[in-house]
């Protein structure tokens, strides 16, 4: 059979319509399209994609199931390792991990890893995940802090060997970034809901309203009688960039504009209670995908125009590739090599932001060529809001109440990058909490490689 | 869910509840705050901590009907539930090191003062306390924090009972007439009352501690709403305060931020007021 060298388009709801409405904007694979592209996989002997993937899904046994038309057993065969894999299918950078690997890149186009893994955990969603097998218990209790990716995969992988595992939120709703981060135009939240339906059906309990830190500290679990806890608190404080104006009512961090849409729905007020301003022109600061979330968000809340401010160019830009294709196609307007320098208000309300052009010299500490500014290019936007996606600081309540957690000089536990091991006996961590801002598959890696240390701890065999 | 075990009217449009909240009673400290969330589409508010008990498991909040919330929250009866109520938040209020203390309560801010009050005297620490309210009726919990000062200062606006006045007033007789010296001033209550209280006890060079409570939504440390301006630093009143230097606090800036929302929130009402029925059931 003669290699296709495109893969198989996916469908998605129109620009134009999408622009202003929540729905999901990607439409997943039919039976047929997804077997067509599952077939494009020549089953390499030596896989490179599953090295390319932080969790190691089993790439090329899954895909191949598809081609058979064994769909709902390709989703078992993905949950062996991931234990979101509709989540991952829709969030995942697959363009710098498993696609990025692919063979057929030197070719053509890399098989559509992430499409194909939606495609197969959506089918088995749609008919009903099955009970999953009840591990034998043992009498162990682990806890696990924060409901986010990190957390929940730890919390699934130490169910499956058998814990009693309870995990603890601090806010009123389970699935942290993935809830109140990610809209539900990329990431349903019915179906976040569905992955962790599935946890609850393991034996994982979940508790909400617990601030860890605060209303538990790690001592406090320890004296309940949890033997192992592992950290994955997530993001923390908002990064601003410490220039003049930042303080104007209509300036939002990213999490917090993000959070008052997706967590608390602030887009159906007056019906949902939390309230969001409505803004003509908005500029968001930042490349991530963080960045263009808060942009699609901003567009849907009816915007009139919505700029991406970014100080390099789309080249070093970190958001998705897709992420950045389905902005631009929805009319945001991208702003690069721009870095805003001052906030302008009148009566204490944003109205403008100034901006200076930048140009790329040499490589700086992160490889990528450093932003100058370009004397003299001085302009102003009219805007008004400003949204601030640069990243956040790691949550610092654990830090200030657990004794014997040492920390990195700017916030982030510090733990061990094969077993996330932090410098206390029995406590694990892992994720943004530790890494700082990064993404949900990165997150879900660390909770694994913690779930297995925390098992080999408990006395379990690896 | 939470259960409310006990509501009371301490004036008009203003309630007590007491809500068992087993785990946040266990870590309750003077000076933080609760967040909480009536019903499903409820938006989630912080309320400071007026009183805890570590035995029955309870935590005490004290709220003015103000907005929809807190009209949602009011209706709520005995027997019935808050949907999410969660903390303790903040960090608590220190008392080291101190030996004569006025605290400074206008309107609802006589609540949070109470535990303060309470645990000052459980130290050892002289505390005077000046209450200020609209009117005789809206006077809150004089009775509850009488037993642990040294003196208790009334003032009203209109007269009705004790100084006829604001409680900066009785302030500054206090500091300019009688001589009194404090360590320590302590306000919370209404911006601009504290805003007031510090301009004065600047002058006198008496450090001054203010409960900030701004637009907050998370509460947790995530969000960044809650930024307050302390001297030249950006503050985060829900994981650096609620406690701020009252000197060094940017009162005018916490104002504006406070009201940004205002047509939101009327917009809140007016549905709420429209649709005539709770609307958590």
């Amino acid at each position: 059979m003669p290699l296709k060298l495109e893969r198989t388009p996916m469908r998605e709801q129109d620009p134009a319509q999408r622009r202003r409405n929540f729905d999901e904007v990607a439409l997943g694979y039919s039976p047929d399209e997804a077997m067509k592209e599952a077939q494009r996989c020549i089953q390499c002997k030596r896989p490179l994609c599953v090295d390319g993937c932080p969790v190691h899904v089993q790439i090329p046994q899954f895909i191949k199931l598809i081609t058979e038309g064994r769909f709902e057993d390709a989703a078992q065969k993905i949950k062996e390792t991931n234990n979101l894999p509709a989540v991952c299918g829709r969030v995942c950078p697959q363009e710098e991990q498993c696609e990025a690997q692919c063979v057929l890149n030197r070719k053509g186009q890399s098989v559509a890893i992430g499409r194909l893994e939606r495609f197969a955990a959506d089918y088995q969603m749609e008919r009903g995940i099955p009970a999953p097998e009840q591990p034998i218990k043992t009498d162990k209790k682990v806890a696990v802090i924060g409901s986010g990716p990190a957390g929940l995969t730890a919390a699934a992988d130490l169910a499956k060997l058998g814990y009693d595992v309870t995990v603890f939120e601090s806010f009123h709703e389970l699935g942290g970034v993935l809830v109140y981060g990610i809209p539900e135009f990329r990431l349903p939240k019915a179906l976040v809901k569905q992955e962790i339906e599935s946890l609850k059906r393991l034996g994982v309990n979940f508790v909400t309203n617990v601030i860890a830190g605060n209303t538990l500290t790690i001592d406090d679990l320890f004296d309940d009688g949890y033997q192992a806890v592992f950290i994955g608190t997530g993001a923390g404080l908002p990064k601003f960039m410490d220039i003049p104006g930042e303080s104007l009512n209509g300036v939002y961090s990213a999490n917090e504009y993000l959070t008052r849409v997706n967590l608390m729905k602030a887009y159906l007020f007056p019906k949902a209670d939390t309230p969001i301003k409505k803004a003509h022109k908005v500029a968001v600061v930042g490349g991530g995908n963080v960045a263009m979330d808060a942009a699609r968000c901003a567009l849907r809340l009816g915007a009139d125009e919505v700029h991406i401010v970014y100080r390099r160019s789309e080249a070093e830009m970190p958001a998705r590739a897709e992420e950045v294709h389905h902005a631009k196609e929805e009319g945001i307007i991208f702003d690069l090599l721009t870095n805003p320098i001052r906030i302008i208000g009148e009566n204490g309300r944003v109205t403008g932001m100034e901006c200076i052009k930048m140009e790329l010299g040499e490589p700086d500490a992160s490889g990528r060529r450093r932003p100058m500014p370009v004397k003299g290019s001085e302009f102003i936007m009219e805007v008004d809001a400003v949204i601030m996606a640069l990243g956040t600081t790691p949550n610092p309540l654990i830090a200030s109440t657990t004794h014997g957690l040492d920390i990195q000089p700017w916030g982030g536990i510090i733990a061990d990058e094969a077993t996330g091991a932090t410098s206390r006996p029995g406590v694990y961590a892992g994720g943004d909490a530790v890494t700082g801002a990064a993404t949900v598959i990165l997150a879900m890696g660390a909770g694994k490689k913690a779930a297995a240390a925390i098992h080999e701890y408990l006395g379990g065999k690896k | 869910m939470y259960k409310i075990l006990r509501k009371e009217k301490l004036a008009p449009s203003v309630y007590l509840m007491e809500v068992e909240a087993p785990l946040v009673a266990r870590k309750a400290q003077p000076g933080q705050f609760i967040i909480l969330r009536v019903y499903d589409m409820g938006e989630r508010i912080p309320l400071t901590i007026a009183d805890y008990d570590r035995d029955k498991g309870t935590i005490t909040i004290v709220f003015q009907e103000i907005g929809k919330t807190t009209k949602l929250l009011a209706a709520l009866e005995e027997g019935q539930y808050i949907q999410d109520f969660a903390g303790p938040l903040g960090k608590p209020s220190e008392f080291d090191g101190l030996k004569t203390v006025l605290a400074i309560g206008g309107g609802v801010g006589a609540a949070p003062l109470y535990p303060q009050v309470r645990r000052m005297h459980e130290m050892g620490i002289d505390v005077d306390v000046i209450l200020g309210a609209k009117s005789k009726d809206y006077l809150i919990l004089t009775e509850e924090i009488k037993p642990f000062c040294r003196n208790i200062y009334i003032a009203t606006d209109d007269g009705s009972v004790g100084y006829h006045g604001f409680v900066s007033d009785v302030l500054k007789k206090l500091v300019e007439e009688d001589g009194q010296t404090y360590d320590r001033v302590i306000a919370i209550g209404p911006l601009i009352m504290m805003k007031v209280v510090s301009g004065i006890t600047k002058q006198y060079d008496i450090p001054t501690i203010v409960s900030m409570n701004p637009i907050m939504m998370d509460g947790t440390g995530m969000c960044g709403a809650c930024r307050v301006k302390v001297g030249d630093e950006v503050k985060h009143a829900c994981v650096d305060g609620p406690d701020f230097d009252g000197h060094l606090v940017d009162f005018d800036e916490a104002m504006r931020r406070q009201a940004f929302y205002k047509d939101e929130e009327r917009l809140a009402l007016l549905t709420l007021e429209e649709g005539g029925q709770c609307q958590c059931h």
